[in-house]
């Protein structure tokens, strides 16, 4: 990379003073941010091993449903909760905290100057999802999906959150630049909606519940705009940080991203009611949830296109570096996911997908192969500058994307697939107004896909497994002395590159 | 777009669109639905299909027709209960609780309803729970469908009434028992089939919870109309 090995003519440009200068800036603000930065990455990989093992668990259930079935604590539905808390709450918002700080605190060349508010606050928020996961466990779990962790941690969580997002606020109000990229509307915006969700949603879910189906209502306005929100604006603003820094090249389009940012904004927080598609809803708010759904194309298009414009000719490039391999492959899959998000949102399409796999493959394609894989992008390329250390094996990156990128298109196939077929089986009506298949018949034919999806699951372990040794190893290697000083790359630069 | 206080506005307008019309708005609607009689009557008594007038000419939605019985109904406290024992063990993670309409899906047709679920319906649910996957069946109804010694073997191992199912065993809400020399066999034992039976002298008996379950799993019936929902032919 051209920023480590200036060449004769970055020597002799006329900008070269100013470009060392905010290199200086640029390494104070790593400084600032080395310890809670590496902390968050911490927390959140090893939360991504606990939420692994509850996946396969789980996924062991499915096969095996009396595999652990008389201890109490490892029940099917709490092990599963247990499963998305610690990956939502666990691996994906302190990826998230990790990566959205320390972008949001380079952009404005702002140091943090009180780490160890920061700090309390990334403590305390880990501690409540500790606390809340093993509340699920043993049998304090409200049944709301993706607020399944107890009354009694969510003030921790909240009042963590509010210390640790503050910080991003802090840095974009005294912020040292006068431009202001599209990655800051994205990270100030996620800090500041999620807050806003989960307060809402507690109060009318947990603590004074609402009358009725508001609680459902209410239930889908939540879990889909952290999602939305939260998760997708850290994922894409880190995505619109990363690619051009990378590859050296500016971002395609400013308009493109200015656009891209508002509707987004405005068309994501209405989708979630489509989760009540055919439910005893009132029909307008589906209809409303239906609409803004379908009109999410415009901002997940704009956004594709002013990424691949971006990319366009710098693939080989871009294919060396851990970074980007990671994120373009979680920007293709934004793109693709968030498209048949839309389709799945019409009723004729959600009659079938509606109640099966298929969204549970929909919410894995979204999580992991968008937004985990760009973290893990953002990760491979933040730890070393916080660290000054380079990532110990290419081998093990290497291993890592290969067994996730594999193991989650796989996971996301047999999922949709299986879901697809199991939802034109269930709404099979003969002419005599019977099922054409029983419920029987649809539990048996789901059994092989279940192994399937277990296999796939397994690949992804092993990927994590890499990523997790390769974190360990280059946090505890003993000397300096014999690291390399020039960035892992996953291809050698070619010879015609060279010559 | 530079300012703090101005993208502030903008992001902060964005959320509290969709706040506004999916949570209050619809809280605002659904705030006076109330247990129904099957039909609406007008102030005189007569059976009305939508908004009529009183006598003063003022727009009525119609009355319960006195005599008639309210639904849904109050759920016993047992069942109140088990509802807390479902919500523990995560079964809205593979069972809805919602009825889709005729001529979308199968719902009715399966058997899991005689009409559409609507939300009168939920009304006096302290956790609704509509659910989002059915791994197994929809269980709007399924105290309507079975008898409470097939649910206690179910939730023994339900490989005992279904044997193709991959839903997971909850024994330990059950306890086994010697069987007492004194006072016999306890009234609440569970008998089991053939090659499920406990070793001589022993039984096994529901804990409480198990008992709650069954209350709650037995409350779930839509077994009335409501003025807005009627039963299919």
């Amino acid at each position: 990379m051209s920023s480590q090995s200036p060449t004769l003519l970055d020597s002799l440009s006329p900008t070269a003073e100013r470009q060392e200068a905010l290199r200086a800036r640029l390494s104070e603000v790593d400084r600032s941010m080395r310890t809670p930065g590496t902390f968050f990455v911490v927390a959140a990989v090893l939360w991504l091993m606990v939420g692994t093992l509850f996946a396969l668990l789980t996924a062991i259930k499915f096969t095996n449903p009396s595999f652990l079935g008389h201890t109490e604590i490892f029940t099917f539905g709490r092990v599963r909760s247990a499963h998305l808390n610690s990956v939502i709450y666990g691996w994906a918002t302190n990826a998230g905290f990790a990566v959205g700080l320390w972008i949001m605190a380079r952009l404005c060349r702002t140091r943090v100057r009180h780490t160890r508010i920061l700090m309390a606050g990334a403590v305390f928020w880990n501690l409540g999802v500790i606390g809340g996961i093993i509340g699920i466990l043993k049998g304090d779990m409200v049944a709301v999906e993706w607020l399944e962790m107890p009354g009694y941690v969510t003030p921790l969580l909240a009042i963590s959150f509010a210390l640790i997002g503050v910080w991003a606020i802090i840095a974009f109000r005294w912020r040292q630049t006068d431009h202001v990229y599209v990655s800051q509307w994205y990270i100030l915006a996620a800090f500041f909606w999620l807050p806003w969700l989960y307060t809402t949603a507690q109060i009318l879910l947990v603590f004074e519940p609402a009358k009725g189906v508001v609680q459902s209502l209410t239930n889908w306005w939540f879990a889909h705009n952290v999602l939305g929100l939260w998760l997708t604006p850290l994922g894409l603003g880190t995505a619109y940080y990363l690619i051009p820094k990378v590859l050296g090249r500016p971002i395609y389009s400013y308009y493109l991203s200015v656009y891209g940012f508002w509707t987004l904004a405005l068309f994501y927080n209405w989708a979630g009611v489509h989760h009540l598609i055919g439910g005893p809803v009132p029909a307008w708010v589906i209809s409303a949830g239906t609409v803004a759904s379908v009109m999410m194309v415009i901002p997940v298009v704009v956004v594709a296109v002013n990424h691949h414009m971006t990319v366009v000719g710098l693939h080989r490039q871009g294919w060396r570096s851990p970074t980007i391999r990671f994120i373009v492959f979680g920007a293709i899959n934004y793109t693709i996911v968030s498209l048949i998000g839309s389709a799945m949102a019409l009723r004729d399409v959600n009659l079938s997908t509606h109640f099966t796999d298929f969204t549970v493959g929909h919410a894995h394609h979204g999580l992991y192969a968008f937004y985990t894989m760009i973290m893990f992008g953002g990760m491979y390329y933040m730890l070393p500058r916080l660290l000054n250390r380079e990532w110990p094996s290419a081998f093990l990156i290497k291993t890592h994307f290969w067994m996730t990128a594999l193991g989650i298109l796989l996971m996301v196939n047999v999922l949709q697939i299986c879901g697809w077929i199991v939802g034109e089986m269930m709404n099979q009506v003969t002419q005599d107004g019977t099922v054409a298949y029983t419920f029987q018949q649809i539990v048996e034919f789901r059994v092989p896909w279940h192994w399937l999806r277990s296999v796939s699951g397994f690949m992804i372990t092993i990927g994590h497994f890499a990523f997790f040794i390769n974190v360990v190893w280059m946090l505890f290697r003993p000397s300096k002395a014999d690291q390399p000083s020039q960035p892992t790359l996953l291809t050698r630069p070619t010879a015609e590159a060279n010559a | 777009m530079r300012s703090l206080p101005l993208l502030f506005l903008g992001i902060f307008f964005t959320l509290a669109f969709s706040w506004t019309g999916i949570v209050l708005v619809s809280n605002v609607q659904l705030r006076d639905l109330d247990p129904a009689t099957s039909t609406l009557v007008n102030d005189v008594q007569e059976p009305i299909s939508g908004v009529t007038y009183d006598k003063n000419g003022a727009e009525m939605m119609g009355n319960n027709m006195s005599g008639d019985v309210v639904h849904p109904q109050v759920k016993s406290g047992s069942a109140l209960r088990g509802q807390e024992v479902y919500e523990q063990m995560g079964c809205l993670y593979c069972h809805s609780q919602q009825v889709r309409r005729a001529g979308y899906g199968s719902d009715i047709a399966r058997g899991w309803g005689q009409r559409q679920s609507v939300a009168r319906d939920y009304v006096l649910e302290d956790r609704v729970m509509l659910g989002t996957m059915r791994t197994g069946p929809d269980l709007a109804n399924v105290g309507l469908r079975y008898d409470a010694n097939w649910q206690f073997q179910h939730l023994y191992n339900p490989k005992i009434t279904s044997p193709y199912s991959i839903m997971p065993p909850y024994g330990f809400l059950f306890e086994k028992q010697k069987i007492s020399d004194v006072t016999g066999p306890s009234d609440d034992a569970i008998t089991l089939p053939g090659d499920w039976a406990l070793d001589e002298g022993y039984e096994l008996v529901p804990t409480q919870r198990a008992r709650d379950l069954v209350a709650y799993l037995l409350s779930l019936r839509q077994d009335y109309e409501l003025p807005e929902a009627k039963f299919e032919q």
